[in-house]
């Protein structure tokens, strides 16, 4: 048995995010996903000579717009470079992106942990580049290629090494996908590729009074945010038991690459030594620079709004939610709008919450739309949570209603008294019912005036026979008060 | 003077390029890329002392076009130069170390 090692888990993240621009980055190739291959290609992304690349200006400023979201610095003078790339999915031969003068840099993201902390990663650089296109694999000795993804614009952030968990680098990418789906800058689809994250991981062991590093990992294909957090998990343990083993640690040119096998749960080593990799960035001529002024600044600026971090401290300020709650409404911006619209219309925010994150976005996930979509005006659902509150359905009902309402936008009142689901709270009414079961069980009775052993137990029968008889209409609230007052009128 | 590029050197592009050279074709690219640079090596005569590097060498910035769709070409327009096809694939030889996808 080896004597206790403690270690620090280090991970920095490459992260490649597609811009939802309708075109390519430097031509006025539509982008779809799913379309038939190479049948949104032109002589731009097929690297046909004479061709030249034009800056596509939506997609600049979708980058800025992130880069501003995630603190960074925005450089007012920046510049193309080609990256050279031997891979027949990118027909150039090489790729535009940015080297030395990149869009952004030194930025930071708030992360909220689970256990409401926040965390804070810093943001090394976000730039601006080209996608390759698709390669498959099904043909033997042959590949096929797809150039319809080529030329589209991919925004890469990579960060500071500064996560120190599993948990912690699922949570930065969740958070990074709110943000951007927030700002409309990305679908963020992480199975259609729209999101690509890249952990780097390394350990640092203390043992024998002394700090090890072990050599850097780099983690593809993942896919998942699970894939993100087992992945991490599974290449600390193999990196621990590899040192424990061999007492490998890293040395220059040691980083390796591994992928991630979503079958098995385990990483596989994809390439052993880096290789001696030379881009030959070189400045592209073909593209003239981008200067930034201070009007185009402040322009792209004030279409930031409220981030989601911040407004999920709002809403626990504003409307005295928890945590948790607000967390689940900001996750998606236009259902904490529609929650901010029905709050507005006079509904309880608590009570709200729990219709939209409980009914309302198992509704949505049914039709695989949001909240807000559901076709239930905010005064509608405002209605049904104050008659909720006012005691004049239950809580069962509210669900039931809830779902009609997402199929015919009706008044919630007129729901109820159609399928019967109002609760009566008229204490003459019940009175005389709660009159009627207390003389129709006498045992009953006598066994709660006795303080009989069973007494509790009678109480919830006599309970249960008025709820029954006013047919489920009766506010179990009012019929306890009733049934508790008539009772010890009895026996005093 | 032919420092500048050897032959080790011109192997070593030649496979960043994904070029199989010839014996031949090594001994005269050398020569050959050797006098460029030795030709380039005159703009080391100049003296910058004090000149802002230069980005680009053109006084225009910011050219873009809006996110517009613009007509792609027919597919069969595309593959036509393929040297080779399956279905509306380019096909090429199989890729092996794929360090693909930017
Ligand atoms: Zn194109």
């Amino acid at each position: 048995m080896a004597a206790k090692v403690d270690y620090k888990v280090i991970v920095g993240l490459e992260i490649h995010v597609h811009l939802a621009t309708r075109t390519k980055m430097f031509c006025g190739c539509e982008l779809v996903y799913g379309g038939s291959p190479n049948s949104r290609v032109c002589p731009v992304c097929l690297g046909m000579p004479g061709s030249l690349p034009v800056m596509n200006k939506q997609a600049y400023e979708f980058a800025v717009l992130t880069a501003m979201a995630l603190n960074c610095e925005i450089a007012r003078f920046t510049k193309w470079d080609r990256k050279g790339y031997y891979y027949p999915d990118l027909p150039k031969n090489y790729q535009i992106s940015q080297y030395d003068l990149p869009l952004s840099h030194d930025g930071f993201i708030e992360i909220p942990l689970e256990d409401g902390s926040i965390k804070r990663v810093g943001i090394i650089r976000a730039h601006l580049e080209e996608d390759a296109g698709k390669n498959t694999h099904e043909l033997g000795n042959f590949s096929a290629v797809d150039l319809n993804r080529a030329g589209a614009p991919l925004l890469e952030i990579v960060t500071a090494p500064d996560m120190n968990s599993a948990s912690e680098v699922r949570q930065m990418a969740q958070e990074l996908q709110r943000i951007v789906r927030y700002l409309g800058i990305s679908e963020a689809d992480m199975q259609k590729g729209h999101m690509r994250f890249e952990p780097n991981v390394n350990l640092h062991i203390n043992k024998d009074g002394q700090t090890y590093k072990t050599a850097i990992c780099e983690i593809k294909n993942l896919n998942s945010f699970r894939a993100i957090e087992r992945s991490v998990e599974y290449e600390v343990h193999r990196q621990l038991d590899e040192f424990l083993e061999t007492g490998r640690t890293m040395q220059i040119g040691n980083k390796r690459t591994y992928g991630w096998d979503d079958v098995n749960q385990t990483t596989v080593l994809q390439r052993e030594k880096e290789e001696a990799h030379d881009y030959r960035y070189f400045p592209e001529p073909d593209l003239v620079p981008v200067e930034m002024d201070e009007a185009w600044f402040e322009q792209i600026k004030s279409r930031l709004g409220e981030l989601p971090l911040q407004k999920q401290k709002r809403f626990v300020g504003e409307y005295g939610l928890s945590n948790y709650d607000a967390s689940v409404l900001t996750a998606d911006k236009a259902t904490a709008e529609y929650f901010e619209k029905v709050v507005q219309a006079g509904a309880d925010a608590k009570r709200t919450c729990n219709l939209i994150t409980q009914t309302g976005q198992k509704l949505a996930n049914q039709n695989n739309t949001t909240v807000d979509k559901l076709g239930i005006s905010p005064q509608n659902l405002a209605k049904l949570a104050q008659m909720a509150d006012k005691g004049q359905i239950s809580a069962t009902a509210a669900a039931q209603i809830f779902e009609k309402m997402s199929q015919q936008n009706a008044d919630p009142e007129q729901i109820a008294k159609a399928d019967n689901l109002l609760q009566n709270s008229d204490a003459g009414a019940i009175e005389a019912i709660v009159d009627q079961v207390l003389a129709e069980n006498v045992d009953a009775v006598q066994e709660i005036v006795s303080k009989g052993k069973k007494a509790g137990k009678a109480q919830g029968f006599l309970m249960g026979q008025v709820i029954q008889k006013s047919k489920g209409q009766a506010n179990p609230k009012v019929v306890a008060e009733i049934l508790s007052r008539k009772l010890a009128q009895i026996s005093s | 003077m032919n420092q500048n590029i050897n032959r080790q050197q011109v192997e070593r592009v030649a496979h960043l390029s994904r070029l199989d050279l010839t014996e031949k074709e090594l001994e005269l690219f050398s020569g050959q890329l050797a006098a460029v640079v030795e030709y380039i090596q005159k703009l080391n005569e100049l003296k910058t002392n004090g000149v802002e590097p230069l980005a680009h060498c053109l006084p225009v910035h910011n050219v873009f076009r809006n996110d517009a769709v613009k007509p792609s070409l027919a597919t069969e327009d595309a593959l036509a130069n393929a040297p080779d096809r399956t279905d509306d694939f380019f096909k090429v030889p199989r890729i092996l170390d794929d360090s693909s996808g930017a």
